[in-house]
């Protein structure tokens, strides 16, 4: 697993989203500039795991967003990880996580 | 010895599990199934709970604020407090509050004014920084973080591993050679505050226990007053080894909990569900499993009262410490294990606290002391060498 994830980018569609697996795990959505606006998991309650994650996405975003998933059982360490490094890379979080922050989020300085 | 809590004692065991069952049960419901935090709101609200019932604060000495609760009483609530999904390592979210480190009640009196008061209050949250990547089970030979001295302080220097929290932490307890003569008289304990320049969380170690993380930790020429010193210079061991000993009665209480919540689960589920025209509590088989799950929890609950019990009564106690470190770690894996054994395919799932619990209970044989590492003081008492 890359410590900063460098898969390609997936425009957001319908059939994109048809095509993810049901399993649990990470994504990121990045909008048309290539900014990553949202960090989130796919967790234990999802109903169809990064698949049913990326489908209520979807449907809440205007066309033109991107995304990249990471299957992980690890989801809810590596979700608290993936916005750590975004905050210690960019200085603040993703537009959408800041909106709606994680109680305690720690601090890391990576290498 | 008689381990039958007294009436006073029941009282508080029937507050608490009425706690767990109809406060934190309901909202554990909600969230996912990894999840170690409570919505702030709720916590907050729950805080006022334990407040109100004269039990925040549970684990800090009485002349400190907290509750006047003995070591017996409150291994007694510990078990209570940890029967849930996220019980194993956030018992009730901590909403009983949290004590802090407990060498810092050992610091001189400006330290506490600086660390130890903010932590009670709930201000600031620390971090243990002993293990290493050279080594945890024998840390007295394997620490190789080294503090020389500079200007009225120490210059810090080396790397940590496996450290849970630190990237939240405001300050650490950090252990580092001073000596490099003398192996565990080499040993210095310093107070790390998290901004000190050349302090570095540098990664998140993802491990079984995917609810929360652990850290590794860097020192590059990190500088620190002799005020951070913590205790004398090179006699930080005893100081490591003192909380370590003690953080195993709560630490066995934990796994207990989470044993007697799986047990009660398989119990449950082995009286409902049928097989070949029978139920399976009617089968030898299953009785039998649920007979070893018995067995091994009130072994560990004896044991580890009986741990408590002395350290009650200020009597040396680590190697009853260790037996139940040792009894209810491995014990209480095996009734989780168990337990999903009667419960088949559901056992597995995210449906249900089970696989949580395995895999953080597996955890609980190698933290805060293997159980070779137990089984090695035990044998020193066995075998009549234990340096008490
Ligand atoms: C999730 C998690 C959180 C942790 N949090 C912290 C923390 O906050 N702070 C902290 O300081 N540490 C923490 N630890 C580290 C933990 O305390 C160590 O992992 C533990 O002490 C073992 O050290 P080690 O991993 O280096 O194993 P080693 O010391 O390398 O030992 C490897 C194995 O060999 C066995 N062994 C060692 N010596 C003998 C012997 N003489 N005979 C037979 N067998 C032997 C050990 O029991 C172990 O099973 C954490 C670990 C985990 C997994």
């Amino acid at each position: 697993m890359q410590l900063r994830p460098d898969k390609p980018w997936t425009p957001l569609t319908a059939e994109a989203v048809a095509r993810l697996p049901g399993q649990l795990g990470v994504y990121q959505i990045a909008d048309a500039d290539g900014a990553v606006v949202h960090i989130n998991y796919a967790g234990g309650r999802s109903r169809f795991g990064l698949r049913s994650a990326l489908e209520d996405e979807l449907a809440a975003r205007p066309a033109g967003h991107r995304f990249r998933v990471e299957i992980n059982m690890q989801y809810m360490t590596r979700y608290q990880e993936l916005l750590m490094l975004h905050q210690a890379d960019t200085g603040s979080l993703p537009r959408d996580n800041a909106a709606n922050p994680p109680p305690r989020l720690g601090r890391l300085s990576p290498r | 010895m008689d381990f039958d809590p007294s009436d006073e004692q029941q009282m508080l065991i029937d507050n608490v599990r009425r706690f767990v069952r109809e406060e934190i049960l309901p909202l554990e419901a909600k969230l996912d199934p990894d999840a170690s935090e409570l919505d702030p709101k709720d916590h907050a609200r729950l805080v006022e709970k334990t407040k109100a019932m004269g039990l925040y604060g549970i684990d800090i000495p009485h002349e400190f604020g907290g509750p006047d609760i003995d070591i017996v009483t409150r291994t007694l609530l510990a078990i209570e407090m940890a029967q849930h999904r996220a019980g194993l390592y956030a018992p009730c979210y901590g909403t009983f509050g949290g004590a802090g480190l407990a060498q810092l009640f050992e610091a001189n009196e400006d330290q506490k004014e600086r660390y130890l008061f903010p932590t009670l209050r709930g201000e600031k949250k620390a971090f243990f920084g002993l293990t290493e990547p050279s080594g945890g089970s024998d840390p007295a030979r394997a620490i190789r973080t080294r503090a020389e001295r500079k200007d009225n302080g120490w210059v810090i220097n080396g790397s940590k591993i496996f450290i849970s929290g630190a990237d939240r932490a405001q300050y650490g307890i950090v252990f580092a050679r001073t000596d490099a003569s003398k192996g565990r008289g080499g040993i210095t304990c310093f107070i790390v505050d998290h901004d000190t320049p050349g302090f570095h969380v540098r990664r998140v170690v993802h491990t079984l226990r995917s609810s929360s993380y652990a850290t590794e930790l860097e020192f590059k020429d990190c500088w620190v007053s002799d005020h951070q010193v913590l205790g004398e210079v090179n006699k930080g061991f005893a100081v490591a080894n003192d909380r370590l000993t003690r953080q195993r009665i709560p630490y066995a209480a934990g796994c207990i909990g989470v044993a007697i919540a799986a047990h009660e689960m398989a119990i449950e589920w082995s009286k409902m569900r049928e097989t070949f025209g029978a139920r399976l509590s009617d089968r030898q088989a299953i009785q039998w499993m649920l007979v070893d799950n018995e067995l091994d929890i009130r072994t560990a609950r004896l044991f580890t009262l009986q741990a408590a019990e002395k350290a009650r009564r200020g009597v040396p106690f680590r190697t009853e410490a260790a037996i139940a470190k040792l009894t209810a770690s491995e014990g209480g894996w095996r009734v989780v294990d168990r337990s999903m054994q009667i419960h088949g395919g559901m056992g597995m799932t995210k449906d249900l606290p089970l696989e949580r619990w395995y895999r953080e209970m597996r955890i609980r044989r190698v933290g805060e002391g293997p159980s070779e590492v137990q089984r090695m003081l035990i044998a020193r008492e066995v075998l009549g060498t234990s340096v008490r």
